[in-house]
């Protein structure tokens, strides 16, 4: 397996003083799920939003250290930010459909990049929707506007938002705290399936969760990252007792 | 104890129901009042006549027609100038403006929003119109257009204030999606943080067309005050007269209960009936907006 991502030494500081990264090392292997948990305030987004740069447009008081992605480091101000963006592509907690029918927000960000042919567009959208599992529940009906749809199929259409993009890498950040066990179990499957083509980084929304998909995982705790090993390993044997306290649910 | 507290219960509830119906009472009195000094014009002057081309009311020509064409014309001028501008200050501020900047020009608009129209139609005089004159190459500055700038002044902060609610009200995390998607600042604006605000932006339009058609005390000051019929573009460059300005400059010499004096009253049951106009029209765009949202969360 190769390192996809390598950070090395990664510090952060939010301008008001809050959530921030303290010296982060961590490689995140080629075609796996990893996962990043702990409790609220970990710093777990915040370092999601380092990956694709969103945090440019928060207010940050200082950061330091570098992000690796295929050996170019992302926070380097030079690096064509929108470019990177299409290849970290990124699904957030609460599923946000733009407000347009549900082919355009499939379309919207290959539009974006300049893909103006109908064929294409449509082979990406259906293409898209399958990757997402959500296929089958809204073929019909593509032209609807996607507010329309429940939850669930909003964030899959959120999903497979990404995938149109055909990207390299996904953040996911708590995708499933707002859905239902089904849903929720359509979304992991999903995962699993995308795996085997994308790096995907997963900030889950439960200690269950992350045991359930994690090929590797990480512990982060008040900005620190305490533990990182693969998943079998670190949800059955952590090394760090804080680790153990918390995957056995004695705080959090 | 008990008992007192229902009393003062009763008599608080009272009051805040019977000021909520006066503001109604008066509303619908002011109505009544203008129905009936306006009304008896129907009678006393012909429809035609009326509708005619020709405002001189000492010799009993009553045409409203020029003056309902200037009013459009400086609105339509005015609307021209704010909702563009109005609209990109908006986004400026709500979008792309550092915070400390953000913090300057907010209340710095709404000030503006406050200035007394009389000190704006002052500048206008003074500053504005000699310019045009100069500039256009004009027999005189007084002109529709000078209106329109001054109008388009005027409505710009209440645009400006509105829109950038409505721009600021749009979930932070709509402008994430789409910027996660690799879409550049003013792609976001364009196709998604406008759109989301639409229904707001389109109040904000509707109440800065509102305050220029009601505005008085500017236009009387500075479009030259001639009756004109105003249809043609050339129009812009000439003086018109507005209904409110007529209004304002002849109420205070006219014979009580003279058909001049209904006459007058008649352009102001014009003038209302357009606001009114405009001011439905605003309110279905916002209803429409919300009973579809409504529909969809259900």
């Amino acid at each position: 397996m190769v390192d996809k991502i390598i950070i090395e030494n990664l510090s952060l500081q939010y301008s008001d003083g809050t959530e921030s990264l303290r010296g982060i090392s961590l490689n995140v292997r080629e075609k796996a799920v990893t996962v990043l948990f702990g409790p609220a305030g970990g710093g777990k987004s915040t370092l999601l939003r380092c990956l694709n740069r969103l945090n440019d447009l928060t207010e940050v008081r200082t950061s330091s250290g570098r992000i690796l992605i295929d050996g170019e480091n992302v926070l380097d101000p030079k690096v064509d930010v929108i470019a990177l963006r299409r290849k970290v592509g990124m699904v957030f907690a609460r599923p946000v459909v733009l407000p347009m029918s549900i082919r355009e927000n499939l379309t919207y960000g290959l539009e974006l990049a300049g893909e103006k042919r109908r064929a294409k567009l449509d082979e990406a959208v259906e293409r898209s929707l399958k990757l997402a599992a959500i296929w089958d529940e809204v073929k019909d009906r593509l032209d609807d506007p996607a507010i329309a749809l429940s939850g669930g199929q909003q964030q899959r259409i959120c999903l497979a938002r990404v995938l149109a993009l055909q990207p390299e890498i996904i953040l996911l950040d708590e995708p499933t705290s707002g859905l239902d066990p089904i849903s929720t179990g359509k979304v992991e499957a999903a995962l699993t399936e995308l795996k085997k083509e994308y790096t995907i980084i997963l900030v889950p929304h439960s200690v269950q969760q992350a045991a359930r998909t994690a090929d590797y995982a990480a512990f982060f705790l008040q900005g620190e990252l305490i533990e990182y090993d693969e998943g079998k390993t670190l949800f059955t044997t952590p090394k760090d007792k804080r680790t153990e306290d918390y995957v056995t649910g004695r705080f959090g | 104890m008990e008992k007192s507290l229902n009393w003062r219960e009763f008599i608080i509830t009272r009051l805040i129901k019977a000021s909520g119906y006066s503001a109604i009472i008066f509303v619908a009195l002011i109505f009544v009042f203008l129905l009936r000094e306006g009304l008896p014009t129907l009678g006393e002057v012909e429809l035609k006549s009326l509708l005619s081309i020709r405002w001189y009311p000492i010799e009993d020509y009553f045409g409203i027609l020029p003056l309902i064409t200037g009013s459009l014309i400086v609105t339509l001028g005015a609307a021209l100038i704010a909702v563009p501008f109005g609209i990109g200050t908006a986004v400026y501020i709500s979008e792309i403006a550092p915070r400390w900047m953000r913090e300057i020009l907010k209340p710095l608009v709404e000030l503006l929003g406050g200035l007394p129209s009389v000190v704006l139609g002052f500048l206008g005089i003074l500053v504005l119109s000699p310019y045009i004159r100069i500039l256009l190459d004009l027999p005189t500055g007084l002109t529709a257009l000078t209106g329109s700038l001054l109008l388009g002044g005027i409505a710009v902060p209440t645009v400006v204030s509105v829109a950038e609610d409505a721009l600021d009200a749009v979930p932070r995390a709509y402008r994430e999606g789409a910027w996660a998607l690799g879409a550049t600042r003013w792609q976001t604006i364009w196709r998604v943080t406008l759109p989301a605000a639409r229904s707001g932006v389109l109040t904000a339009v509707m109440l800065g067309v509102g305050r220029a058609i009601g505005e008085t005390m500017t236009v009387m000051m500075v479009t030259g005050n001639a009756p004109v019929l105003a249809l043609k573009l050339g129009s812009l460059f000439s003086p018109v007269r507005t209904m409110t300005a007529t209004i304002a400059a002849e109420m205070g010499e006219v014979a009580n209960g003279s058909t001049h004096y209904h006459v007058l009253f008649f352009i102001g049951m014009v003038l209302f009936l357009i606001s009114l106009g405009v001011n439905i029209a605003a309110s279905s765009v916002v209803f429409r907006a919300k009973k579809r949202a409504e529909r969809i969360l259900s």
